[in-house]
């Protein structure tokens, strides 16, 4: 499809449509989409059992216990009708963030490197985290270099590991996208609390920056970041243009 | 095998039958004949067995209950007592349901099942009314905390509400975590679900019209939980008898959020005319009171339920107690439509059978009727109790043993050593290896959670409406007079939600005793009833609805009476709510709201300190606790307040280490009179306040307008606690005592 190039400002923002995933299981999609909104976008609300991406600019596969994590987390969720058409359009520079359970599901997918297991203490934590952002991406460009944030992280199966060489090569090629800082919460190689592809357009992050979007709900309003970044990137690229 | 007939039934009537295996005295089976005309088959006996069971019907508490149904009528209360759960008007058409339940056997049997089926049953509870269901809180009592068992139950417990809960997506926002010998083989979970609908959403469980059909929807019917109600909560523990263990149900919460998104799909399409969860006593009570509450009556063809075991007989369908089961009356022409939406998310769904006007309840299988029952029977008409009561022997010489005979800290390093020595007891210690297995911010609305004083969360992201809710109990204050510990409960409840600045407007609880059958038990029952419900008629709350789990006891050892109580309150604008740290904006001056008095029977300082449980519980005056609360609430309206703190467990010196270490702002404190008293004591009534001096001066004309003793403490700054004749207490040493306490019990949570 096609649409007129949108200028900078808060009505081109509205225009950018972002697509949240519910997949059996998913609980944070309700969250992903009020962030959408707040930070200025039109959230739309896609279904893992169609392969309809309704023509959004941008998709989110938010947090939760996608078909209840039986097998693994995100495991059965990566082999769903609506993620056959995400991986599609993520190749074709659709961005995509996965939160959480979402970044399980991307890594299940083969989209990001690494994986997603059981946190070292074995025990389910949900805490105030502090961040330090470590890459510019489609997702992080409000956010200034080495910035430090703070936003909940919640999990049973957050501990980031891959091989050395696949650590190494994250890391060279500067695909760290958020390290823990002031204490690892789950046991996470290297700190790592997010990752993005070559591109920066697919990103996946454990920590949930949609529970910190409002001062009366969240340890902070730092969350927004990721959902502006996004909403500006569309928009300066034209609206319209992507799924 | 031979299937037991109504037919057979009628021809065979001196064929014996094991009711008293099943939990029926004699007296109720013959009973159970005299209503029948004939003895009942096998399937009818097993309906009977577990709806008449102490669980089920409320034999034993049903007189006393009364009393709640007997308080003057509250404009906000929609639905009452009687229903899965109360529910009360919260204004701009919102309505709330919220009830708490106890699971405590199944819990001490299978930790974490029995914790996680708690939270599934509840929740389930909540959803019947036609409310989503937004939060639960989790008051939760172990036996000692250095215990060997409690090492076994309290992480299987923990684990299991987290991991229901969470994968429920409802957010934790609240609960108690204490310790006490009495809970020793007996713990407490008790888990309280809160929803929220439309006011024109409301479901009611009843089966109306003739031809609407009856459908379970939801997990497959399964073995377990066989006889659960009837067996685990009616009777108490025996080392002699056999192990228990296949009784207890097993979960499944992904399943649960299934149901729950396509209950709520199923409510906005209007496709119900009536809803019952499968609880305890599965079939036979969903039926029995979908029947009984509709058009009298219901025919089910059991061929129809889907099972999970092809092997199970009649009976042990109609008593399963699989957990994630509906059970909806459909009217024929929007059966598909329901099935469509089951379809969508993947819910098993199948109609199992008819309304009818006959007055029977009528079960089918493999084409012979093996029920054929009057349903108001089984599932009302249950026995009654008059149980005997008696005060027990003991009390005169425990409310004489006072707790003044008890040494006391004199010296400013004494003072600071029994403040350090409390605070790092798992009673008064920091939560979070608890809490942090919790999710707390799932669905966005969470606006406080644990550790402040009471859960609040936003209703309407518009308005900014929004409910505030506490759970509180104290078994100590129970044990030495049962009247006023239940009137304390509530009393705290209320403060704590007073304290954030809502307006306390109903209230659930949930009972914990022991054996009904022992005289002193049901002293104790009838007593913390009597307070609870003329501590309601003052404060002017309804009773919306509750739980009683009797047979906390192993052995003669009954645990303390420990009624829990739970309290909504309301809030026109969340963004307004007060919370209890010091340290928000600079320069807040501190001041105490209420009286100290010196009262320590049934503290926490003399249970941790001297293992003394003694005296009478601190006095409790309800128009105190009110004012109180008026001026809290006008308070935090007016924007007077930076922070306020209910005092309860562990008096000042518990609120003040609070408030210090939320943010890391110490304080500078002076107490009027013995330090010990103004630290230690627990009386009633209180909450610790702190603002800015104009917010703080204006507080006092408030106070004094009302009615409310305002007493100035200090300061907040510095990185000390600083109380005038009790040596400084650096917030780095208070904050090692707090937090490493249950870390050091359960297990460090490293990496940390």
């Amino acid at each position: 499809m096609t649409a007129a190039v949108p200028r900078p400002g808060s009505d081109d923002l509205a225009q950018v449509r972002v697509g949240i995933v519910t997949f059996p299981g998913s609980l944070d999609d309700g969250d992903a989409a009020r962030a959408v909104r707040l930070a200025g976008g039109s959230p739309v609300a896609l279904w893992h059992g169609t392969h309809d991406l309704d023509s959004v600019d941008a998709v989110i596969l938010p947090g939760g216990f996608s078909y209840g994590d039986y097998l693994r987390a995100g495991a059965i969720a990566s082999f769903s009708p609506i993620m056959r058409e995400v991986i599609d359009a993520a190749k074709r520079g659709v961005p995509v963030l996965g939160i959480c359970n979402g970044f399980q599901v991307l890594c299940e997918s083969g989209l990001l490197p690494g994986a997603l297991t059981r946190n070292a203490h074995l025990h389910f934590r949900n805490r105030d985290q502090r961040l330090r952002i470590a890459a510019r991406t489609a997702w992080t460009g409000d956010f200034a270099e080495g910035v430090e944030i703070v936003v909940p992280v919640k999990n049973g199966e957050g501990r980031y590991v891959g091989t050395v060489e696949t650590l190494d090569a994250v890391e060279a090629e500067g695909r760290v996208l958020a390290r823990y800082v002031g204490g690892n919460p789950n046991g996470s190689a290297r700190d790592i609390a997010g990752v993005t592809d070559p591109t920066g357009r697919i990103v996946g992050l454990m920590p949930h920056p949609e529970h910190a979007v409002e001062e009366l709900t969240g340890p902070s309003t730092d969350g927004l970041g990721f959902f502006t970044s996004i909403l500006v990137s569309i928009s300066r690229a034209g609206a319209g243009t992507a799924a | 095998m031979k299937i037991d007939t109504v037919q057979a039934a009628a021809q065979t009537p001196n064929h014996e039958q094991p009711y008293a295996a099943l939990g029926l005295a004699s007296g109720e089976y013959h009973c159970i004949r005299d209503i029948l005309g004939r003895r009942p088959t096998s399937a009818e006996l097993a309906m009977y067995s577990v709806m008449w069971s102490e669980h089920c019907s409320y034999k034993s508490s049903k007189v006393h209950l009364r009393q709640f149904g007997d308080l003057p009528n509250s404009e906000r209360l929609m639905v009452g007592i009687g229903e899965n759960a109360g529910v009360v008007d919260i204004g701009d058409g919102y309505a709330v349901t919220f009830k708490a339940e106890s699971h405590n056997h199944p819990s001490y049997v299978e930790p974490y099942q029995g914790a996680a089926t708690g939270v599934g049953g509840i929740v389930r509870d909540i959803l019947t009314m036609g409310a989503r269901p937004i939060a639960v809180m989790d008051p939760l009592r172990f036996g000692p905390a250095d215990a060997a068992d409690t090492a076994r139950v309290l992480p299987g417990v923990v684990a299991g509400v987290g991991g229901y809960g969470n994968c429920l997506g409802l957010p934790n926002i609240g609960g108690e975590l204490a310790f006490d010998d009495c809970y020793a083989g007996n713990p407490l979970v008790n888990v309280l679900c809160v929803g929220v609908m439309r006011h024109e959403d409301i479901k009611l469980a009843r089966a109306p019209g003739p031809g609407n059909a009856v459908i379970i929807f939801g997990s497959r019917t399964g073995p377990d939980g066989i006889g659960g109600a009837s067996i685990l909560a009616s009777e108490s523990f025996d080392d002699a008898k056999p192990t228990k263990r296949p009784s207890v149900q097993v979960g499944d919460p992904f399943t649960e959020k299934l149901l729950i998104e396509c209950c709520l799909e199923i409510f906005a399409a209007d496709l119900v005319v009536g809803i019952q969860d499968f609880g305890a006593a599965g079939l036979s009570c969903a039926t029995t009171e979908l029947a009984s509450a509709g058009a009298g009556g219901m025919h089910v063809v059991l061929d129809e339920v889907p099972l999970r075991d092809q092997t199970m007989t009649c009976e042990e369908i109609l008593m399963s107690e699989s957990q994630e089961r509906m059970c909806a009356i459909v009217e024929p022409d929007k059966v598909d439509a329901f099935l469509a939406i089951c379809t969508k998310w993947e819910v098993l769904a199948a109609v199992i059978g008819t309304v009818n006007d006959s007055g029977r309840l009528t079960v089918e299988w493999r084409g012979e009727q093996i029920v054929d029952v009057p349903p108001r029977t089984v599932a009302h008409d249950g026995p009654v109790y008059e149980r005997p009561l008696a005060r027990p022997l003991d009390q005169d010489d425990l409310q004489a043993d006072d707790p003044d005979r008890l040494a006391r800290p004199e010296s400013a390093d004494e003072l600071r050593d029994t403040l350090l020595r409390m605070m790092s007891h798992p009673n008064l210690a920091d939560k979070s290896w608890v809490t942090e297995q919790y999710d707390s911010y799932v669905r966005g609305n969470t606006v406080l959670s644990q550790p402040e004083d009471a859960g609040v969360l936003r209703i309407d992201e518009q308005s900014h409406r929004g409910i505030a809710l506490s759970t509180d109990g104290n078994g100590r204050y129970g044990r030495l007079d049962p009247y006023a510990g239940a009137q304390l409960a509530v009393a705290e409840a209320y403060r704590n939600v007073a304290v954030t600045g809502a307006t306390p407007i109903a209230i659930t609880d949930c009972l914990n005793f022991g054996s009904p059958e022992e005289p002193g038990v049901m002293w104790q029952f009838s007593q913390a009833i009597h307070g609870i419900a003329d501590a309601c008629r003052e404060l002017g709350l309804p009773v919306t609805g509750g739980n009683v789990s009797f047979y906390n006891q192993t052995g003669d050892v009954a645990i303390h009476p420990t009624p829990v109580i739970g309290v909504l309150g309301v809030l026109d604008d969340v963004r307004l709510r007060l919370r209890h740290g010091f340290g928000r904006v600079p320069g807040e001056e501190i001041a105490l709201l209420g009286e100290t008095r010196a009262e320590f029977g049934g503290s926490q300082w003399a249970g941790i300190v001297h293992g003394h449980l003694g005296g009478l519980p601190p006095s409790v005056d309800l128009a105190a606790e009110a004012r109180l609360a008026t001026v809290l609430r006008r308070a935090a309206e007016q924007g007077w307040l930076t922070a306020a703190h209910d005092v309860s467990d562990g008096g000042l010196a518990a609120t003040l280490t609070e408030s210090v270490l939320c943010y890391g702002v110490g304080a500078e404190i002076s107490l009027d009179g013995d330090p010990f008293v103004g630290l230690f004591s627990e009386s009633a009534g209180r909450a610790l306040v702190a603002g800015t001096a104009a917010g703080l001066a204006a507080l006092e004309v408030a106070c004094a307008e009302v009615g409310v003793p305002m007493t100035r403490l200090g300061r907040a700054g510095g990185d000390e606690l600083a109380i005038d004749g009790v040596t400084p207490i650096p917030l780095v040493d208070l904050r090692t005592a707090w937090t490493d306490a249950l870390p050091r019990l359960f297990g460090a949570v490293t990496p940390p």
